[in-house]
């Protein structure tokens, strides 16, 4: 037998308790959990600042006509100079200066030699500050926002989702996706928090009301 | 035979490995101050969702709904990686799964692969595999970085470290970095920063060199086909984005039967994990995608003794577990003793249940019997694991495989004498007169005769005069 019968066999012989009529949706499963733990009313999108701000991420809010002054901002602020730009992010909101862009398609080696990233995102979610990206257009590679030492990340407002649930019915399960939430950190010394290891050390959020898109 | 791997071979029974633990002092504070510190953060979180309880029972039900149907969702996630460009491999124990995965490698002719912190390789001791076929693995998890650099045993599932204080690891990144690629930087101090920044520097030629990945899998979505790896560090990101090859060992009982159901287990595992309304990263994917991430996926599903835990109607509820560790922190018995008491991969009070299971009760018969039965396990777990019903189940099998040993006929006697009132007045009456015939100071140190194991390690209150029956009888009773 080869494992795969062999691990079937085993499991079959196991679950000799479950009648062969029954079907998976015989088993009860209750849902009463809220679809959202928003209060009625609630701003989510301060929610959200909020709840990105307390992983210790800078939060920026702006409108369209800031949002190119709170990226030279962003960037100054943190000393990156050097910058990996995905395709698809819009050329319009890069601010004029000494700033150097690199687009896509970038190697690891080259990754590794930036400053950081600029990317749009495809979801927010409000009630754990979580920034969803799926690598569409504006939002590059997976490695493009993990190699670079900083992620500035541009969230529209209208992306932000309350909680969970409703972020996940959105997202295509298809595409890869990465759920970010505050700067990579860790515990594992005497569960002390230190923020800063293997992904981007800094984290900044630009909130953009109302959003943009991605440049087709 | 099944579960290979799971337990460490000559590790003595709990007792003994307990009595050890506890007189180590250093080890004593230091588990006391990590568990208390994520006890209160897990509570802080925890308590922010008021529907806490229905989100429990909801994943309570998917995981038993999943494992019903097992070999259903089993055969659909095979079909859903498969169609988006994976793919799967079956093993029926450690051995077949370290034979798998070491081919693959081998086959990409690499050398050395990159590690996600992953339970289910810990379990069948993948690592020391592969190093017999000549190949290198780096455990990139902060924590598995320092065990692997000791030459130690993991001790938590969370923070497998979590018995090594700051100094002792600055000693050991100063002696052991060295010898596995770049050395710890000169002048290292034993601030956490400092240390996270050392396992960067330390690891990070090695991300952006590797080709080949080993990871394992929090869950997986047997209608599409998506992986979930949940992390902090970025590690994991690493080890899933940049290789060629990635290879992801996963446990049969991960799977869940939807994409949707990830809403219900992401909101219960960080704030039941690291106690924060999210981990940092949370990877999700997909089979391959062209130009992004790894071209070529493995999935290497692992039974490895969880079949026979299916097979017992008490016992398999201990399948739903999500390696939260919250159990661990909250229970008294391993902020005293630790992790390496148990003799396990899986340590605490899951471990307790769920090592028997895989590796079967004669070659654990003491683990069962490792908890005082408190039930604070049961409260914490997100997925409602009923861990104090699971262990009196298995103390009932390990005494029935012992036979009729001294502590059975006891147990038999105490159930007598509880069952008749007449027989446990006489024997409180007898307590009462003897006990205190032999205490000192309202305690009694060492127990005479063959009853001194059990005041080896802990003190014993001298009996009350007398009974609480007695007393109620005499002032309450007919008033």
């Amino acid at each position: 037998m080869t494992g795969r019968e062999t691990v079937l066999a085993r499991i079959r012989a196991a679950l000799a308790d479950v009648p062969s009529e029954e079907r998976p949706d015989d088993v009860p499963v209750p849902r009463d959990y809220h679809r959202s733990h928003t209060g009625p009313g609630q701003d989510t999108v301060a929610l959200f600042a909020e709840r990105v701000a307390d992983y210790r991420a800078t939060v920026t809010r702006t409108d369209r006509a800031g949002l190119r002054d709170a990226i030279a901002a962003a960037l100054t602020r943190h000393g990156a100079r050097r910058l990996a730009l995905p395709s698809g992010f819009p050329d319009e909101l890069l601010p004029s200066g000494g700033w150097e862009w690199h687009a896509e398609p970038l190697g690891v080696p080259a990754l590794d030699g930036l400053d950081g990233a600029i990317t749009l995102a495809c979801a927010g979610i409000a009630i754990t500050g979580t920034i969803v990206l799926d690598t569409g257009p504006g939002q590059g590679r997976r490695a493009l926002t993990l190699v670079p030492d900083y992620h500035l990340c541009i969230v529209g407002a209208e992306l932000i989702a309350d909680d969970i649930p409703e972020a996940l019915a959105r997202l295509d399960p298809t595409r890869p996706l990465t759920f970010v939430s505050g700067p990579s950190a860790t515990s594992d010394i005497e569960l002390d928090r230190v923020e800063g290891v293997h992904g981007p050390r800094t984290l900044d959020v630009i909130i953009v009301d109302p959003g943009i898109s991605p440049q087709s | 035979m099944t579960g290979r791997g799971v337990v460490w071979l000559g590790s003595p029974p709990f007792p003994k490995a307990a009595r050890e633990a506890l007189k180590d002092g250093r080890l004593r504070a230091n588990l006391k101050r990590a568990t208390t510190t994520i006890r209160d953060k897990r509570l802080a979180v925890a308590s922010e969702l008021d529907d806490w309880e229905a989100l429990r029972e909801s994943a309570a039900a998917i995981k038993r709904r999943a494992a019903r149907h097992l070999d259903r969702y089993l055969l659909q996630l095979e079909e859903s990686v498969t169609a988006a460009g994976g793919t799967v491999h079956w093993a029926a124990d450690a051995d077949e799964a370290n034979r798998i995965v070491t081919g693959l490698v081998s086959a990409t002719g690499e050398r050395e692969v990159v590690k996600v912190k992953s339970m289910a390789t810990q379990e069948i001791g993948l690592n020391e595999h592969l190093a017999e076929a000549g190949i290198t693995a780096y455990e990139t998890d902060l924590a598995e970085l320092i065990v692997q650099l000791g030459d130690d045993r993991p001790s938590h599932i969370l923070v497998p470290a979590i018995h090594k204080n700051r100094g002792e690891i600055r000693d050991l990144f100063a002696a052991e970095m060295g010898s596995w690629g770049r050395p710890a930087p000169e002048g290292l101090t034993d601030e956490p920063a400092a240390l996270a920044e050392a396992a960067r520097l330390h690891l990070r030629e090695k991300f952006l060199s590797a080709k080949v990945a080993v990871s394992g899998a929090n869950f997986a979505c047997a209608d599409t086909g998506t992986v979930a790896v949940v992390e902090s560090e970025g590690n994991g990101r690493m080890c899933l984005t940049l290789p060629d090859t990635l290879i992801t060992v996963m446990g049969i009982e991960k799977v869940l039967p939807a994409f949707t159901d990830l809403e219900v287990f992401l909101q219960l595992l960080p704030r039941s994990s690291t106690g924060e309304r999210m981990n940092p990263y949370t990877s999700l994917w997909t089979g391959t995608t062209p130009g992004d991430g790894p071209q070529a996926f493995h999935l290497v599903l692992l039974d490895n003794g969880r079949t026979d835990t299916l097979a017992d109607e008490v016992g398999r509820q201990a399948l739903a577990c999500i390696r939260c560790s919250a159990c661990l922190n909250v229970c008294p018995v391993y902020e005293r003793t630790g992790g390496h008491a148990y003799g396990s991969v899986y340590p605490g009070p899951i471990g307790a249940v769920l090592t028997p299971q895989l590796v079967g009760i004669e070659q654990t018969a003491s683990l069962p019997f490792a908890s005082t039965l408190c039930g604070a396990c049961y409260d914490a777990c997100p997925v409602k694991i009923n861990i104090p019903e699971v262990l009196t189940h298995l103390r009932a099998e390990a005494v029935a495989a012992k036979g009729r040993s001294a502590e059975a006929l006891a147990m038999k006697a105490a159930a007598a004498v509880l069952d008749s009132p007449r027989l446990l007045g006489a024997a409180q009456k007898a307590a009462a007169l003897g006990g205190r015939a032999l205490a000192r100071g309202g305690h009694i140190g060492r127990l005479p005769g063959p009853l001194h194991g059990w005041s080896d390690s802990r003190d014993t209150p001298a009996p009350a005069a007398e009974s609480f029956r007695t007393w109620w009888r005499k002032n309450r009773e007919n008033r």
